[in-house]
């Protein structure tokens, strides 16, 4: 209606609040060589102390990487990446073993203190309620470049049965479920960064949860990048067993450096039988700076298989960090009646570029998705959603239900909507809906004669866009969440 | 309170206001009327900032400041409230919400205490009953999917809480029937004291029935061409406008 100032026209004006978490912990690091080969992944997989089945499953996954190609049809680019000049191990001298807190560096507990990582576990009794108001307990597997230095509460869990640790302890403390598992969901050869990952991993969360068990509290990672010139390649295990019950977090942050750090993981999920699964993430890995230097590139392959009837996985994401985001959590839904659900907002400012969906295969009866993608971009940022549908010949009855939303702040940045579909099902039904918003003049002004700074103004319309995926998340994630939001955005207009 | 003074404006280029000179003193409430694309609503916007309006000429005074020179939010902070002729729509943000965060914002620069969100609810319930609007007004997401009627009863309700020292009122009569008008002239009718004031913009002189004006202007062409008393509203109604905007050309 105006000519007026279009929000864009001031994006010059940024004064981006620097990456809060940006700083580096000094510690001594034990670094691999850099490059990649058979011995570097003996040297990992001896450090882990790792049966040899492991080894050779690695060896295997390295055999097949060196005949893939870096995959190039995401809406991504960055220069060539030379993945002979990174340290694929890296772990903080000092060990503590199997997590006893008391062990940890307290160099290493002061960080996470400083990145608000509860990593001293509060007392609580056996079977009490948190009094309301006070936050419920979260066991928190610490994971610091290579490997997880602290998993707390994993007594109380013990108690119900829950496993909850590092991949590595679980390879030798609990081998029979690992081998079954691993790679169960994500082969070694799945992709070119999945097979590099397979062949260099070094840690992640294990998680298991008993036939029938409701697990007590939430669980979560936190990743945290910090060695120069390192890639992060962790390898995550959720098991849910029949009728069992699981909600899981992921959180993560790198401090801020010049160069681009590679982050390549692999989350595997299994549901069996009436089992559900609830994996959230809230990434806040290094975006780069305003001229687009440094930051992580996120390559990350996410995939649950609802295996079991009435089974249900949910992933809910809350993207606004890397420099590159490449990542499409995804469902098999195998088992009769199962439910697989996508949930994302991805935020991307500057020069970030985010390449994301989700996959929803459907393969058993009367089998449900739906995917809510909320695409939020501004500067010179582009967002791209990437999904998939595929109904299989025996899904009779499959339903999706896909909503895929897109804002722009300011004129420079770019958002793409990608969606597949593949239904070879008469009876399946398909929906996609998809819309492209600006956050108008007139919805600023409106907001700022009520007072609001602008500022305010947009964090309310961009939380108000992202309501339906915030509310899936857990509620104290869910106020991070809007913070990061926040943080991400300001300056982003005015 | 609000002192206007050879006021000049233009829309992409286009000058709207030709040189306006309007005094509303505290607790004054003033109407404007005119026809159609006279220029009132141009007038409201740029007396709440709105970008794009861009001023060439004159000042204008608010409680002793030059509201020229202040931001939007500054403005509303200092008291100013815009009743839009057409509100806007925020898909996703809650009512209640967007009114606490508005009403804290506006506390916040005038050095009061922010309201939890115990406090701010019994305010705005209590607000909402006194206007008669159902409660769950509240809780829906600001003006998406509400009538015409029910948008305008809502810029009434944020009226009713953020207590603007100067209300302006842009046609925010306009669609409703004779219910809702009583409502809106009720809500201005309680802001009324020695210390407020309103600038009613409508374009009937029915609502001046229930809300009776210290003083009538009338605006065409971009200029106020006839002032008077209130009963100047109801030989409007007899007479129309044509006479007075031919003056104005
Ligand atoms: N945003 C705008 N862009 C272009 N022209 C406008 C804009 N707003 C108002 N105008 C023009 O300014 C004149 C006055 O309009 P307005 O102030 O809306 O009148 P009123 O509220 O009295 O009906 C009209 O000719 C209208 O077309
Ligand atoms: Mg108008």
């Amino acid at each position: 209606m105006s000519h007026a100032a279009d929000p864009a026209g001031t994006v010059e004006a940024v004064t981006r609040t620097p990456y809060k978490w940006g700083f580096a912990t000094e510690i001594e690091t034990e670094l691999a060589p850099k490059g990649l080969n058979p011995d570097i992944i003996r040297l990992i997989s001896a450090r882990k102390e790792e049966p040899a089945w492991l080894l050779d499953w690695r060896l295997a996954a390295f055999t097949a990487w060196q005949a893939m190609a870096e995959p190039h049809w995401a809406h991504v680019h960055h220069p060539p990446i030379d993945y002979q000049d990174l340290h694929y191990y890296a772990a903080p001298k000092r060990r503590a073993g199997p997590a006893r807190l008391e062990d940890v560096d307290p160099e290493l507990l002061a960080t996470y203190e400083k990145l608000g990582i509860p990593l001293r576990e509060r007392a609580i009794l056996a079977g009490v309620e948190p009094a309301a108001g006070e936050a419920a307990p979260v066991a928190v597997d610490a994971v610091f470049d290579s490997v997880s230095v602290a998993t707390t509460f994993r007594a109380t869990l013990a108690k119900a049965g829950v496993i909850f640790c590092p991949i590595s302890d679980a390879v030798r403390e609990h081998p029979d479920l690992v081998r079954k598992y691993l790679g169960s969901v994500v082969p070694q050869g799945d992709n070119f960064y999945a097979a590099l990952n397979s062949a260099v991993f070094t840690d992640g969360s294990f998680v298991y949860v008993p036939p029938g068990v409701r697990c007590p509290m939430e669980l979560s990672t936190y990743f945290r990048i910090n060695a120069r010139n390192t890639g992060q390649f962790e390898r995550t295990l959720i098991i849910a067993d029949a009728g069992s019950h699981v909600s899981y977090l992921e959180g993560c942050t790198a401090p801020q450096r010049d160069e681009n750090q590679l982050h390549a993981a692999v989350v595997e999920l299994v549901a069996l039988d009436d089992a559900q699964i609830k994996y959230s993430t809230v990434q806040n890995w290094y975006p780069g700076d305003a001229e687009g230097r440094g930051g992580i590139y996120n390559f990350v392959t996410k995939r649950g298989a609802c295996r079991g009837a009435r089974s249900r996985i949910s992933w809910t994401q809350v993207e606004t960090g890397s420099a590159i985001t490449w990542k499409y959590p995804s469902c098999i839904l195998a088992g009769d009646d199962s439910v697989g659900e996508f949930y994302s907002v991805a935020v991307t400012t500057n020069r970030q570029q985010a390449d994301t969906g989700t996959k929803m295969i459907h393969i058993g009866r009367n089998t449900r998705s739906t995917i809510v993608s909320k695409g939020i971009s501004a500067g010179r940022s582009d967002n791209t959603y990437r999904g998939l549908v595929r109904i299989m010949p025996k899904a009779a009855g499959a339903r999706n239900h896909t909503q895929c939303d897109s804002l722009l702040i300011g004129d420079r940045c770019g958002a793409h909507t990608v969606p597949y579909i593949e239904s070879r099902n008469p009876t399946a039904k398909v929906e996609h809906e998809a819309t492209t918003s600006k956050i108008a003049d007139d919805q600023l002004f409106y907001c700022r004669q009520r007072g609001l700074s602008e500022e305010d103004a947009v964090n309310l319309i961009v939380n108000g866009f992202c309501k339906e995926v915030l509310k899936e998340l857990p509620m104290e994630f869910a106020v991070e969440a809007q913070k990061l939001l926040a943080v991400s955005l300001e300056g982003s207009v005015g | 309170m609000l002192e206007i003074r050879g006021l000049t404006a233009t829309v992409d280029g286009r000058e709207i206001l030709h040189g306006i000179d309007l005094d509303v003193p505290a607790g004054e409430v003033h109407a404007i009327m005119g026809p159609n694309g006279s220029g009132k609503s141009t007038l409201a916007h740029v007396l709440a900032g709105r970008d794009g309006y861009e001023v060439t000429g004159g000042r204008v005074g608010f409680g002793g400041r030059d509201l020229l020179a202040l931001a939007p939010e500054e403005r509303a902070a200092a008291g100013l409230f815009l009743a839009f002729q057409y509100p806007v729509e925020l898909p996703g943000v809650g009512n209640a919400n967007f009114l606490r965060t508005a009403l804290n914002a506006v506390r916040r620069a005038r050095g009061e205490s922010e309201l939890d969100a115990v406090q701010f609810l019994k305010l705005a319930r209590a607000e909402a009953k006194r206007l008669s609007m159902p409660e769950d007004m509240l809780k829906r997401n600001v003006n998406v999917g509400f009538s015409g009627g029910e948008k305008k009863r809502n810029e009434v309700l944020q009226m009713a809480i953020l207590r603007p020292r100067l209300a302006i009122l842009d046609e925010t009569d306009s669609g409703l029937d004779i219910d809702a008008l009583r409502i809106v002239a009720d809500g201005v009718n309680a802001l009324r004291g020695p210390q407020t004031s309103a600038l009613v913009i409508t374009h009937y002189q029915r609502l001046l029935d229930h809300i009776v004006p210290d003083r009538v202007h009338v605006l065409a062409h971009g200029r106020i061409v006839r002032s008077g008393g209130a009963e100047l509203a109801r030989q409007l109604e007899l007479e129309g406008y044509a006479g007075m905007a031919a003056d104005a050309a």
